[in-house]
């Protein structure tokens, strides 16, 4: 095998890998609750077909072959831990069904009861969306730790604490009944949500790590809506992500500056994304049930509006954000409604929103300050202004973003 | 609990400081308003340029005089700025919120003040 082939071989896997993981890890995991056993079986798998699959070729069907290979490593493993009450029955289960030996069978697909077992209400919820990350999608603990800002021997920890919970814990992999489900399913979609925030706010020109993150809850998205296509929320999400993602090369400059959404220009958006997004949140909207992410989604859908309209409707976008603050009054939201109530109200309207907020909640919170000084300086408050500015310039982690508000304080 | 933010900067950031247009020392003036503003700031200093440093050690009872920082490395020790805050994952979030994070690196460390005590005692 030429080294070309061996690289091609090795795409492969990494291919295999990252589509199956989360299937994969699932499944094996199912019937045991061990996530962490479940992922160390698959990475020798994985290293198994690192010397077999070049030599052999890759088998007919790859995942299979990793799910029996997996699984002879997680019954040895069994075995060697000679964990006998515990490990009998599980050995049974990890038996059943012999066919799958032969390499053909379809396995179900488990991802949906999995996602559900990470965002449980027992695990802490700071943990969610690393956990999703780690067992759906297969993103190592220090990358995990990289875009949550925490040093990644105790993202590791964490993580491996709350697979322990998830084991011992009694935490059952199933689909929670009706009456929970709505519940629960938030959960899933709020973690979905803070990955991609993390990557979209990450996402200065040139980082590669946040803009992948984004990619990820994006897919993630896409696995979830794939399991459950009749939850409307679920496409509410994945059209706000999607309209989100319409706009990645509009964000920035030619130089790599800052470029707020009012000023962007729409030709640089992506206009397939756009109607991608549009066409879920129109079938989310058949099933009459609104909710927090279709809101969001058709506040995005009235700015990605002004690709052909050339305006921005900020009636419609004030009267969205209303519905968000019924629903979840968070900081970022009454921040949202109060710059969009400067926009079509004038900003002395405003500036009053921001100044019905607690002070001590925005302290360190640099949106409210960016849009507070925003609209102090139409007020010609200049004073004020720069303080509000200074504030958000402090606290702004971008520094596309702190330069191009050094800029506006002057 | 309290933290020192160890600030390393590249030889191009130590010049900037000295530049006609304000965008290094105009971050971190703003930088340094939003932490007292937040009430976390407890002290710190920029340091002069590493040239300027003179490292002195004693080995078999002869004085060695360096020119020049301790370590030889493109990023240097540029300041230093101490915070108290409840938790290192606060100390991380302003870390990153610190201009040097963009353009050097920050280091955030819990100062020692077990250490502090025992050394006062």
């Amino acid at each position: 095998m030429t080294a070309a082939d061996e690289e091609d071989v090795h795409r492969t896997i990494e291919r295999i890998a990252r589509e199956s993981y989360g299937r994969l890890v699932a499944y094996l995991s199912s019937h045991t609750r061990d996530l962490g056993g479940a992922e160390d079986a698959l990475s020798e798998a994985l290293i198994a077909a690192l010397t077999a699959w070049p030599r052999d070729g890759v088998p007919r069907n790859p995942e299979a072959w990793l799910l029996t290979t997996a699984r002879h490593s997680l019954i040895d493993f069994i075995r060697h831990q000679q964990v006998v009450l515990a490990g009998e029955p599980t050995l049974l289960l990890l038996r059943e069904n012999p066919t799958e030996a032969t390499l053909e069978t379809k396995f179900p697909d488990e991802r949906l009861k999995l996602l559900f077992v990470c965002a449980h209400p027992a695990i802490d919820p700071a943990m969610h969306t690393p956990l999703m990350l780690q067992t759906v999608l297969g993103l190592d603990a220090a990358r995990i730790a990289g875009a949550f800002l925490i040093p990644p021997k105790t993202m590791g920890q964490r993580l491996v604490r709350a697979k322990t919970k998830i084991r011992d814990g009694g935490i059952g992999f199933e689909i929670p009944q009706d009456h929970e489900l709505l519940q629960r399913l938030d959960a899933v979609l709020e973690a979905i949500y803070a990955a991609f925030g993390i990557g979209w706010d990450d996402m200065a020109g040139s980082d590669q790590r946040g803009r992948d993150l984004a990619e990820e809850a994006v897919w993630l998205a896409r696995v979830l809506l794939q399991l459950m296509s009749d939850e409307a929320e679920v496409r509410g999400l994945l059209a706000l992500m999607l309209h989100c993602e319409a706009r990645r090369s509009a964000r920035r400059g030619p130089k790599g500056q800052y470029v707020p959404l009012s000023e962007q220009n729409p030709k640089q958006w992506s206009l397939p994304l756009i109607e991608e997004a549009e066409r879920h949140l129109a079938d989310a909207a058949k099933h009459g049930r609104s909710g927090r992410f279709q809101l969001e989604a058709a506040i995005q859908s009235v700015h990605a509006e002004r690709a052909s309209s050339g305006l921005i409707d900020w009636e419609a976008i004030v009267l969205f954000y209303e519905g968000l603050i019924r629903i979840s009054p968070t900081l970022g939201t009454r921040t949202g409604y109060a710059a969009a109530i400067a926009e079509a109200n004038g900003p002395e309207a405003g500036l009053a929103v921001l100044d019905a907020i607690e002070l001590d909640l925005v302290a360190a919170y640099q949106p409210y300050w960016a849009v507070r000084a925003h609209v102090l300086r139409r007020l010609g408050k200049m004073r004020e202004a720069v303080d509000a500015y200074d504030l958000a310039i402090g606290l702004a982690e971008d520094p596309a973003v702190r330069e191009f508000l050094l800029q506006k304080r002057g | 609990m309290q933290f020192a933010l160890l600030i390393y900067e590249s030889p191009e950031a130590f010049a900037s400081r000295n530049d006609e247009i304000d965008a290094y020392t105009g971050a971190w003036r703003s930088y340094y308003k939003a932490l007292v503003d937040a009430g976390v700031y407890v002290g710190g200093d920029p340091l002069q340029v590493p040239e300027t440093g003179t490292t002195i050690r004693i080995k078999e009872g002869k004085r060695r005089v360096q020119d020049g920082p301790y370590a030889d490395t493109k990023e240097q020790l540029g300041g230093f700025t101490v915070l108290e805050l409840p938790s290192l994952d606060a100390a991380l979030d302003w870390a990153a919120r610190c201009p040097a994070a963009s353009y050097g690196a920050v280091e955030v460390r819990p100062l020692a003040p077990d250490m502090k005590r025992r050394v006062e005692e």
